[in-house]
């Protein structure tokens, strides 16, 4: 395990009487790109302006680089960010912007402008030297944010949904050509977004965040595939998530009684009458004319769509609940309005423990 | 001609009356300034009949040291008042915009009391205050008369051009390593200097031309131009007074042609270095 450039010891803040970041404990490898992800108001932007140093804490401690930073200005703090709305200096040039944190730190000029040439390179903007900010697009402003923070060889870089203003395209694009950069330079990157798919694509590990508190910590393989809360699962990717009690404990095969009807899944630690949730993708959902023992989810077939070589359709459970289905096959098993039986192997279902609220 | 429908034939016309009507009011307005240029060369005291070209008046407008320490006064005291009111209402104005606190909305409406309660009163009331704290009045009675609505309007025109989002600005100064003062110089100014030097020009013009508090606050001593010319016009307008005017007309003119001329030239060579 690598050294912790960043640790946040069970940091708070509240604006008034309203607790928007609770007791966080987060240790931030060094040369890791580390991304904050929850729904739009769980607290991410105020996590990241807490590291900066544009929020005091309420209670708790920032570290950076095994020093608390309580004490220091924003300027004073070895960490730079890209902030949502970009914030160029619009009275600058390109030039000028990027080279103003090291005009700041008094650099022979010399010394700025192959730094600042060197810098245009990497983000693909040489040329663009005396351009003022209103003559770019949303992506090369993007670019010059960036390179402007990376031009200070920060210890940390941090970004607030650097992409969330570009469209699906650049976005997409600009995702790789980030995540490339970071790899590049082994710079640690903490990354704030709503976009459970960037997360996932760009991240060597999440923290998903939700009412200000990370519900989950790990790398995007484990948040998708063991959702640890009932929330973790309905934000990450597709989910059929159904809400019931355990009927049965054999091993760790669980029979579970939830509205819609029977279902089995796989877990540790759970006993006879106690409440859960079960996450299953749609992938994994498997449909049959016959009725499957362990499972008693009988449904109807609506909305069936062929998606090129998918198939994804919903199926009406008796309770009203909708259960998505997609399949990467032609030859699904149904139609339109056919009564099915569905049912999936317990182990491609996760089991989650009831949490408080 | 005849191909032209009723429709179009309307417009065409409306058009032209629409030009007529320009013209007409263009007229009006310039023709006293037209004659008063041409009368501050007029071989005549009274301004009734042209009667030859001259130059006299100028000579005599430079010789007359009264309307030349009077301009002078004028000038020193809107300097004054526009530096005052500038940084006055640039620090009023960031404060007003950034920063939450108790009041704002009291302070923000107040600000308009001074723009909108007849000047007449304003001067009284200072007037007043000076007679009762024993403050002799002169040169710091006017410039303080003029600062107290010509930082209102200072407020006012800076607060509109400072943009909407916050902080965000300083904030990604003080990120890259900038401190209060560095961003302050650096990043805030440069910002809002459009709103900054619109400022400036509506203080100078405010207090320049201005006769109600200059006039009441004004000592024995000393009166600004706009107050002396005042005092002459109650003997009948002479031509040494045509003379200054048409000069103060042709010096706004020029700084006008100026203005422009700078701007346009900033301009084309944004474009060029854009370009290259
Ligand atoms: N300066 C502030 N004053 C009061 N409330 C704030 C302030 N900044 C953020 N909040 C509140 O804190 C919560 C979290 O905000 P934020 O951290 O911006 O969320 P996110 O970035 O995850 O969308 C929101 O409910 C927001 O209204
Ligand atoms: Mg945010």
């Amino acid at each position: 395990m690598a050294e912790a450039i960043v640790t946040l010891t069970d940091v708070e803040k509240s604006f008034g009487s309203n607790l928007v970041v609770q007791k966080m404990n987060l240790d931030i490898e060094a040369g890791e790109f580390l991304t904050l992800l929850g729904p739009s108001g769980c607290g991410k932007t105020t996590t990241l302006r807490m590291i900066a140093g544009f929020e005091d804490t309420s209670a708790g401690s920032i570290k950076v680089q095994g020093e608390p930073v309580e004490d220091k200005e924003p300027y004073q703090r070895d960490v730079n960010t890209v902030f949502q709305n970009y914030s160029l200096f619009p009275h600058m040039n390109v030039y000028d912007n990027v080279a103003y944190g090291l005009t700041i730190k008094k650099v022979p000029k010399d010394e700025i402008k192959t730094r600042v040439g060197k810098m245009l390179e990497l983000v693909q903007l040489t040329g663009y030297e005396k351009r003022k900010p209103d003559a770019l697009s949303g992506g090369q402003k993007q670019r010059v944010a960036i390179a402007r923070a990376l031009i200070n060889n920060p210890k940390v870089l941090l970004l607030d949904e650097p992409l969330g203003a570009l469209d699906l395209k650049l976005r997409k694009q600009m995702q790789l050509e980030l995540k490339r950069l970071q790899k590049r330079l082994g710079i640690t990157f903490v990354y704030v977004t709503h976009d459970q798919e960037e997360a996932l694509t760009m991240s060597d590990r999440i923290a998903v965040m939700n009412g200000g508190v990370i519900d989950q910590l790990g790398s995007p393989k484990e948040i998708y595939d063991h959702p640890k809360t009932r929330f973790v699962a309905s934000f990450i990717g597709e989910s059929n998530i159904f809400d019931g009690t355990v009927q049965a404990v054999d091993g760790t095969l669980l029979t579970v009684e939830t509205p819609a009807g029977l279902m089995q899944t796989r877990g540790e630690g759970f006993a006879v009458g106690e409440a859960m949730h079960i996450s299953i993708r749609p992938e994994h959902l498997l449909a049959e004319k016959q009725p499957v023992p362990g499972f008693d989810l009988a449904g109807r077939v609506k909305d069936f769509t062929y998606l090129g070589t998918a198939v994804k359709t919903a199926i009406d459970l008796k309770d009203g609940t909708e259960a998505k289905f997609s399949r990467i096959e032609q030859d699904a098993e149904c139609a339109e309005g056919d009564t099915v039986y569905v049912h999936w192997k317990p182990e491609k279902s996760v089991a989650i423990k009831k949490t408080a609220g | 001609m005849n191909h032209l429908t009723k429709v179009q034939r309307k417009r065409r016309a409306l058009r032209v009356l629409g030009d007529v009507y320009a013209v007409l009011i263009y007229t009006v307005l310039y023709i006293p300034v037209a004659v008063m240029m041409i009368f501050s060369f007029n071989n005549q005291r009274y301004n009734y009949y042209w009667n030859g070209f001259t130059t006299q008046w100028y000579e005599k407008l430079f010789n007359n040291s009264a309307i030349i320490d009077s301009l002078w006064y004028s000038v020193i005291i809107a300097v004054l008042s526009t530096v005052i009111s500038v940084v006055v209402g640039t620090l009023g104005a960031l404060g007003l915009k950034r920063y939450e606190f108790r009041g704002k909305k009291l302070v923000n409406s107040m600000l308009y009391i001074p723009i909108i309660v007849p000047e007449i009163v304003l001067a009284v009331a200072l007037l007043i205050i000076f007679m009762t704290f024993g403050f002799s009045l002169g040169m710091g009675s006017i410039l303080i008369g003029h600062c107290t609505f010509c930082i209102p309007y200072a407020v006012v025109t800076i607060k509109g051009r400072i943009s909407g989002d916050g902080n965000s600005l300083e904030e990604a100064s003080m990120d890259l390593g900038a401190n209060r003062m560095q961003t302050f110089f650096r990043v805030t100014l440069p910002s809002i200097m459009p709103g900054v030097m619109s400022a400036a020009f509506l203080a100078f013009t405010l207090s320049i031309d201005d006769v109600v508090m200059s006039n009441m606050l004004a000592g024995a001593k000393n009166s600004t131009l706009p107050v002396l010319i005042l005092s002459m016009n109650k003997s009948g307008i002479t031509p040494d007074v045509n003379a200054l005017t048409t000069l103060m007309i042709l010096a706004i003119v020029a700084a006008m042609l100026l203005s422009g001329g700078v701007k346009a030239l900033l301009a084309r060579r944004a474009k060029r270095l854009e370009a290259e």
